[in-house]
C-alpha cells in the first residue's frame, strides 16, 4: 500500500522532469509541479545541443507564466522578442523556486551560453553564480525583480517599482478632485509584491485623512470574493464612490456587484472603479466608460534588454545600471484603441 | 413536543442547524436590519431581490454544491478529495474555452457545460479509480489532481484571465430577466432536488452507507463497492462542473489560479459542521448544505463587521473551532449531562434511558 | 517441584457476562515445552493475557522461582522484567529497523547507544542460537519465521524464564516450523520454560512435553503426552468422553436423499484464492449437510468458495444441473445461493445501518439499483421477520449495532431468508449467541430442509452438527478427508475422521 503510493509519486515526479526535459538544463532537480505547465508547442527554444554559430546564445531563467496574468504577459514578450529571427538561440527554465532556477544559471553558465537574464525567485544567493558567470565572461541581465548582489556582477537591471505604480494611481485618484473619497479598498493576496504596492500609497491617504475607507478586505485575487465583499458594503449600507481593486478580475467582481444592485459605475457615474494589470479586456472596459483607471507594472522588458545586447555585440556599452521601466495607468477619457493593442495584456 | 426536542436535539441536523441559528442572532443583536430584504433594479432593468440573506444564499451556491457531492464521495470512501477546487478550475477553463470558439447562444452554454461536465468526470473518475481500485487513500489519491489541477486549467486556455462576454451568460451567473431570485441560487435548489430524487429513487443511499460502513459486508451482499466509490467520485466531478461554470459566469472571466481557491477545504468543512463522519458511512446531505450556508454567513458576517484583512482568517479559524468542538461527541454529552441536572424532574429515568443507549 | 519455574493456582477471571477462567491451575517446568490446549473461547488467551499483565486476575495466586513470594503482574512491562516474554503470531517488531536494533530498542537504558558493541552481542545470540540473519540486515527483509526468531532471540535475551509463543506457526511453511522447532529444542536445552499454543494438533506431538487442557474456562486437566492419545486430546478438549461420544444417538436425517435426483448445486474442483484445495461438493434439495473440521482446516474457505466470496481459481459449478459461473457474491445470490458469513461483524452486519436496512439488503441489491423498496414496504418486511424470528429490537429504525450478538444474527438470517433462496448456506450461525437462539436457529433449519430448501450448516459444536445434518463434510489442513452420513454419524465417528491417522496411533 505505502510502496504504492511511493512508487505513484516517484511516477509523478518522472513525468514532472520529462515534462520538462525540453526547456529546462540537464541538472534540475525535481521541478515542481508549475514547470510542467509551460504550453506545449508553443514557439519553444531551440534546443542548446544545436546551436547555430551566428546566433546569440541566451538564457533566460524566469518564473512560470502560470504564476499570474503578470508572468504570462512577461513571457509572452520575452518569446517575442528572443526568436532566431531576431538572432537569438534561447533556452528558458521556469520555476518559482529560487533554489532550481540558481542551479539552472549554473547549468546555462557551464553550457557557456553569451547572456544571462534572470527574473529571479528570491533576492538572495546569487553572489556565486553571478560571480562564476563573470569569470565565463558571460553577460547578465536582470530584469522585472532586483538581486541582492553586487552591481559589478551584472550589465543593467531593467526592474519595476511596485510602490511607484500605487503612487501613480492613487495621484490620478487625487487629480479627480472630489468633494470626498470614500473608498472600498480590495486587497490581492496579503503579503505579495503587487499587494504591498499597490496598498501602501492608498494607507498613506486614509491616514492623513483625505481619503476615508469604507472597507479594506483582501480578497486573495478572487474576483468572486471581490463581489461579495462589495455586496457586503452595499448590504450595510454605507457610502462609497470609489472601488480600488488592487487587480483587473477583482474589479470586474465588485463591478458584478454593483450591476446586481443597481448602481451606476465609471465616467461621470456614481462609483469610480480602479484597477490593476491592464489586461486587454479591462482596457476595453475603459474605453467603453465603464471602468475609469487602470494601473500596469510593466511586464514589457524584454525589447529595452534587446536593445542593449544589440548595443553591447556593436561594440557599445551600458551606462545605466538600473533601469526602471515605465509604469502607466490610464484614463478612460484618454485612452484608444492603440493604447490597447499596444499595452494590453492577453488576447 | 419535549419528546420530538429531543429527537431533534439528538438528530445529525442539530449542531448546523444551531450554528446557524447563532449567527442570524448574532447578527441580529449586531443589526436589526442585517437580514432586511429589498426590491431593487439592477442595471440591467430587472426588479431583483436584494440583502444580506440573498447575499448568503448566492455566494454559498458553488459550496453547497460541492458539499453534496463531497458528502457522498465522504459516506463511500471514507476519504476527502481535495483536488474540487482544482477541478472546477480545470471544469471551468474546458467552458471558457468552449464559449470563447463559438458565438455564444443558449445551445453553445450548453454545450459547454456538458464538455466541462465530461471533462470533471474524466477527472473524478481518475480519483476514483486510484481510490477503488487501488485502494489509495482519497486525500493522497487527490493530491496529484491537487497540485497538477490549475495547471493544466491553464494549459487549456494558454493565457491567464481569459473573459467571455454575454449577456446570455449573466443570465445564469446573475439574473434571469423577471426572476428576481439569482440563478445560482435556483441552481443550488435544481441540483438539490435532483440528487433527492436520485436517492429516493435508487439505492445509491443504501448503498453508499453499507459500502462506507463495512465494504466487506456489502460486499459479500452484492454490492459492487468499487462501482459505488467510482461513481461518488464522479457525481463528485459533476459538482465541480456545475461549481466551476457558476463561478465563470457570475463574473465572466476564469483566473485558473485562484477560481474557488481553497473550497475543498471549505467543502470537507461543510461536511463535518453538517454532522457527517469523516470517515464514512451514514451521511446527511441536508447537513452539507446547510454547512456551506453557515461558513458563507460567517464570511458574510465577517465582512459586514469589517474584520481587517490581516486577521480575518483567524476569526473565521475561532469561529469554526467553536462550531466543531460544540459537535463534538464529548460536547454533546456534557450538555445532555448539564440539561439533566439543571432540570432535575426526570432526571433519573432519563439517565437511565441515556445510559441504555451509550451502553448498546 | 524444585524445578517449577512458573504456577498458577486457582486463577479466576471474569468478565461482565462471562466466566472467562475458573479456578485453572497451571504449572510449568524449567526446560520444558508445555501444550496449553482449547476451542475458541475456552480461555488459553485469557490465561496468557493474565499472566502477562494485560488483565488484571480476580483471584488466584501467581508464583515464580526465584521470588519466594506471590507476585502479581500489572503490565507487560512488567511481567518482562520478571522474566515472562511472549512473542504473539503477529510480528511486533519494528520491520524497518535492523535486527540488532530490533534486539535492543526498548531496553531501560537510553542514554548510551553502543552500536558497535549492540551489533557485536546481537551477532553472538544468533550464532548461539543458530538463527540464519545478520545483526545489521533489515528485519523486513527476513523471513517471516527468521523474524519470529528473532523476536523470540530477543525475549530470550532478556533474561527470560518463561516464554509464551502464541501460535507462532500459523503463517510459517513446514521447513519454517522445522527451523522454528530446533530453536525451541535449543531453548528448552538451556532450561527455558516454553508455553505452545497452537491449534495444529501434530506440532504439539511433535515438540510437546506436557499438555494442558482448559475447556469453557475450567481446567480439564494436565497429561503428560505420552499419556494421552490425539484422540481423547480432542474429546478432552471438547468435552465429551468417549464413552459418552459412544452412546449418543444423533438424531436421524431429516430424509434420505435419492441419489438419482439432480443436486441443487454442485461444484467440481472448486478453489480458491484464500486457500483451499480443490474440492468437489453437491447438495441435494431438502438436504442439510455439514463442513466440519477444526478451525482453520478449511470450512469456511470452502463454503466461501463456493458462494464466490473470494476469488475463485479454478472448478466448474452446476445450479439445478446447469453449468454456471459464480464469480462473485451477486452471481451465487441470483442463482438463489444465500451465504451467512462466519464473522457476523466484520462480514455480516452493517453497523451503523437501521435493523430494517440491514435486513432488506441482499433483497434489495437482487431487486436492482433503480428499484428501491418504500419505505413502507421495507418496513412490512422488517416487521414480519421481527416477529417471525422474535427479534428483540425497540424500532425497525434501531441501528443494528445496538442489537445483542443473538438478535445481529437473526437479523442476518432474515436478510437471507427475505431473498427465499433455494440454497442457504450458515458458517456458525450459533456462535457467541445464548442457548435459546442456538435451538431457535437449529429449528429454523429443519423447518427450511422441510420446505425443501438446501442448507448447508457448518458449527464448531459437533453435537449440533451431529443434531442439525444429515451428511457431514470433513475437513482437515484445507482438504477434505472424509465424509459421513447415516450411521456414520456418530461425535466417535467424527472426531477419528478429523484427527486423521490418530485413530490407527491411539
Amino acid at each position: 500500500m505505502k510502496k504504492l503510493i511511493a512508487v505513484l509519486i516517484a511516477v509523478m515526479l518522472v513525468f514532472g522532469m520529462v515534462a520538462c526535459a525540453p526547456q529546462t538544463p540537464p541538472a534540475a532537480t525535481n521541478p515542481p509541479v508549475t514547470t510542467e505547465t509551460v504550453p506545449p508547442g508553443e514557439p519553444q527554444a531551440p534546443d542548446a545541443a544545436t546551436p547555430d554559430d551566428k546566433l546569440i546564445k541566451v538564457g533566460i531563467v524566469n518564473n512560470p507564466p502560470a504564476e499570474s496574468g503578470y508572468r504570462a504577459a512577461n513571457v509572452a514578450d520575452f518569446e517575442k522578442v528572443f526568436t532566431e529571427a531576431n538572432g537569438y538561440a534561447v533556452s528558458t527554465f521556469y520555476s518559482l523556486k529560487n533554489d532550481e532556477q540558481l542551479n539552472a544559471a549554473g547549468q546555462f553558465v557551464t553550457d557557456g551560453v553569451d547572456y544571462l537574464l534572470i527574473s529571479a525567485a528570491a533576492t538572495d544567493g546569487w553572489d556565486a553564480v553571478l560571480a562564476s558567470a563573470q569569470e565565463a565572461g558571460i553577460k547578465v541581465f536582470l530584469f522585472d525583480r532586483m538581486l541582492n548582489a553586487d552591481e559589478s556582477l551584472y550589465e543593467a537591471a531593467i526592474v519595476s517599482d511596485m510602490a511607484q505604480e500605487g503612487v501613480t494611481a492613487v495621484g490620478w485618484l487625487k487629480a479627480q478632485n472630489l468633494d470626498s473619497y470614500q473608498v472600498i479598498h480590495i486587497q490581492g493576496a496579503m503579503g505579495s509584491d503587487a499587494q504591498i504596492g499597490r496598498t501602501a500609497a492608498l494607507d498613506a491617504e486614509f491616514a492623513a485623512g483625505t481619503m476615508t475607507k469604507v472597507v479594506q478586505q483582501t480578497a486573495t485575487w478572487d474576483e468572486a470574493e471581490a463581489k461579495k465583499i462589495v455586496e457586503a458594503v452595499i448590504n450595510s449600507g454605507d457610502e462609497f464612490n470609489v472601488i480600488y481593486a488592487e487587480n483587473d478580475g477583482m474589479a470586474k467582481g465588485a463591478v458584478a456587484a454593483l450591476d446586481e444592485a443597481g448602481i451606476t459605475h465609471g465616467v461621470g457615474k456614481d462609483v469610480i472603479i480602479m484597477g490593476f494589470d491592464c489586461n486587454k479586456w479591462a482596457l476595453r472596459e475603459l474605453l467603453a466608460g465603464n471602468w475609469n483607471y487602470d494601473g500596469q507594472c510593466s511586464p514589457f522588458q524584454a525589447s529595452v534588454i534587446d536593445e542593449m545586447i544589440k548595443k553591447l555585440e556593436a561594440g557599445g556599452t551600458i551606462t545605466e545600471k538600473k533601469v526602471i521601466s515605465e509604469e502607466r495607468g490610464f484614463d478612460a477619457t484618454t485612452i484608444t484603441q492603440a493604447d490597447i493593442d499596444t499595452y494590453g495584456l492577453g488576447e | 413536543m419535549a419528546n420530538a426536542f429531543k429527537k431533534f436535539a439528538k438528530s445529525q441536523l442539530a449542531i448546523p442547524l444551531f450554528a446557524l441559528l447563532l449567527l442570524i442572532v448574532f447578527n441580529l443583536i449586531r443589526d436589526v436590519g442585517f437580514f432586511s430584504l429589498t426590491i431593487t433594479t439592477n442595471n440591467n432593468g430587472n426588479a431583483v431581490f436584494s440583502g444580506n440573506i440573498i447575499s448568503i444564499l448566492n455566494g454559498a451556491s458553488e459550496l453547497a454544491i460541492l458539499a453534496i457531492g463531497m458528502t457522498l464521495v465522504t459516506a463511500s470512501s471514507k476519504g476527502q478529495d481535495i483536488s474540487v477546487g482544482a477541478s472546477a478550475a480545470i471544469a471551468g477553463s474546458v467552458f471558457v474555452r468552449v464559449l470563447r470558439e463559438n458565438q455564444i447562444t443558449m445551445p453553445i452554454i450548453l454545450a459547454a457545460f456538458l464538455a466541462s461536465c465530461v471533462v470533471a468526470i474524466i477527472f473524478g473518475a481518475f480519483n476514483g479509480t486510484l481510490v477503488a481500485v487501488f485502494k489509495i487513500q482519497p486525500m493522497i489519491a487527490s493530491l496529484i489532481l491537487f497540485s497538477a489541477g490549475r495547471s493544466i486549467a491553464y494549459w487549456i486556455n494558454g493565457g491567464a484571465t481569459p473573459t467571455v462576454e454575454s449577456p446570455l451568460l449573466s443570465y445564469i451567473g446573475s439574473f434571469i430577466p423577471g426572476i428576481p431570485i439569482p440563478t445560482p441560487i435556483i441552481i443550488v435548489i435544481l441540483f438539490g432536488a435532483l440528487v433527492s430524487l436520485l436517492l429516493r429513487f435508487t439505492n445509491l443511499g443504501l448503498y453508499t452507507q453499507a459500502v462506507g460502513i463495512n465494504e466487506k459486508s456489502a460486499r459479500l451482499n452484492g454490492i459492487n463497492a468499487v462501482f459505488i466509490k467510482l461513481l461518488s467520485f464522479t457525481v463528485l466531478g459533476v459538482c465541480a462542473a456545475i461549481s466551476g461554470s457558476i463561478a465563470v459566469s457570475r463574473i465572466g472571466l476564469i483566473n485558473h489560479e485562484t477560481i474557488l481557491l481553497d473550497i475543498e477545504m471549505d467543502a470537507i468543512l461543510a461536511v463535518a459542521i453538517g454532522g457527517n463522519a469523516l470517515n464514512g458511512g451514514k451521511f446527511s446531505l441536508t447537513g452539507s448544505v446547510i454547512g456551506a450556508f453557515v461558513i458563507q454567513a460567517l464570511t458574510i458576517t465577517l465582512y459586514a463587521m469589517k474584520i481587517p484583512s490581516t486577521s480575518i482568517k483567524a476569526y473565521k479559524a475561532l469561529v469554526i473551532i467553536a462550531i466543531v468542538v460544540i459537535g463534538s461527541p464529548i460536547v454533546r454529552k456534557y450538555a445532555l449531562w448539564l440539561r439533566d441536572k439543571l432540570f432535575k424532574k426526570p432526571a433519573k429515568a432519563k439517565q437511565t434511558d441515556e445510559n441504555g443507549e451509550f451502553a448498546l | 517441584m524444585q524445578n517449577v519455574v512458573l504456577s498458577m493456582r486457582a486463577l479466576c477471571k471474569a468478565f461482565p457476562g462471562v466466566r472467562a477462567l475458573q479456578n485453572v491451575d497451571f504449572t510449568l517446568c524449567k526446560g520444558e515445552i508445555h501444550a496449553l490446549m482449547g476451542e475458541n473461547g475456552a480461555g488459553k488467551s485469557t490465561l496468557i493475557k493474565v499472566l502477562t499483565g494485560v488483565y488484571p486476575k480476580d483471584s488466584g495466586q501467581i508464583h515464580i522461582a526465584g521470588n519466594s513470594k506471590e507476585i502479581t503482574v500489572k503490565s507487560p512491562q512488567e511481567a518482562q522484567n520478571l522474566g515472562i516474554s511472549t512473542v504473539y503470531q503477529e510480528i511486533t517488531l519494528c520491520p524497518n529497523l535492523t535486527v540488532a536494533e530490533n534486539m535492543f530498542i526498548g531496553r531501560g537504558n537510553y542514554r548510551f547507544v553502543n552500536w558497535r558493541s549492540m551489533e557485536k552481542k546481537t551477532t553472538e545470540i544468533l550464532a548461539k542460537l543458530n538463527i540464519p540473519a545478520r545483526a545489521t540486515q533489515q528485519l523486513a527483509t527476513c523471513s517471516l519465521a527468521v523474524q519470529q526468531m528473532v523476536a523470540i532471540a530477543r525475549s530470550v535475551d532478556m533474561d527470560c524464564k518463561v516464554l509464551i509463543l502464541d501460535e507462532p506457526t500459523s503463517s510459517l511453511d513446514e521447513h519454517e516450523v522445522k527451523k522454528l522447532f530446533a530453536l525451541m529444542r535449543e531453548l528448552k536445552s538451556r532450561g527455558v520454560g516454553i508455553i505452545f499454543i497452537t491449534h495444529f494438533l501434530e506440532q504439539v506431538y511433535e515438540i510437546c512435553d506436557r499438555i494442558t487442557v482448559l475447556r469453557n474456562g475450567e481446567l480439564v486437566g494436565e497429561y503428560a503426552i505420552r499419556d494421552l492419545p490425539r484422540i481423547q486430546l480432542i474429546s478432552k478438549m471438547m468435552g465429551k468422553d468417549l464413552e459418552d461420544i459412544s452412546a449418543l444417538q444423533s438424531q436421524k436425517p431429516l430424509q434420505e436423499v435419492k441419489e438419482d435426483a439432480i443436486p441443487v448445486f454442485e461444484a467440481c474442483g472448486l478453489c480458491s484464492a484464500a486457500g483451499v484445495n480443490a474440492f468437489d461438493f453437491k447438495i441435494y434439495g431438502g438436504e442439510v449437510n455439514g463442513f466440519t473440521g477444526l478451525l482453520g482446516s478449511g470450512r469456511s474457505e470452502s463454503v466461501r468458495a463456493i458462494f464466490g466470496a473470494d476469488k475463485i481459481t479454478g472448478g466448474r459449478v452446476k445450479v439445478n444441473g446447469k453449468n454456471v459461473k459464480i464469480s462473485k457474491p451477486k452471481d451465487a445470490m441470483r442463482h438463489g445461493v444465500g451465504y451467512l458469513p462466519e464473522d457476523r461483524k466484520q462480514d455480516g452486519v452493517v453497523e451503523d445501518l437501521s435493523v430494517r436496512a440491514n435486513m432488506i439488503l441482499a433483497l434489495q441489491v437482487m431487486k436492482g439499483f433503480f428499484q428501491p423498496f418504500s419505505k413502507m414496504e421495507a418496513e412490512a418486511f422488517a416487521e414480519e421477520y421481527i416477529k417471525l424470528l422474535g427479534i428483540k429490537t425497540t424500532s425497525t429504525d434501531t441501528p443494528v449495532k445496538s442489537l445483542s450478538g443473538g438478535n445481529q444474527q437473526k437479523v442476518i438470517l432474515a436478510r437471507w431468508l427475505l431473498t427465499n433462496p433455494k440454497y442457504l448456506i450458515l458458517d456458525e450461525p450459533t456462535r457467541g449467541i445464548d442457548v435459546g437462539t442456538k435451538v431457535e436457529i437449529q429449528k429454523l433449519v429443519r423447518k427450511l430442509a422441510e420446505e425443501g430448501v438446501s442448507v448447508t450448516f457448518i458449527s464448531s459444536e459437533i453435537e449440533e452438527m451431529l443434531r442439525t445434518c444429515s451428511r457431514l463434510i470433513v475437513m482437515r489442513d484445507r482438504k477434505i478427508v472424509g465424509e459421513l452420513g447415516g450411521e456414520d454419524m456418530t461425535q466417535a465417528k467424527v472426531m477419528h475422521t478429523i484427527a486423521g491417522e490418530a485413530v490407527q496411533n491411539g
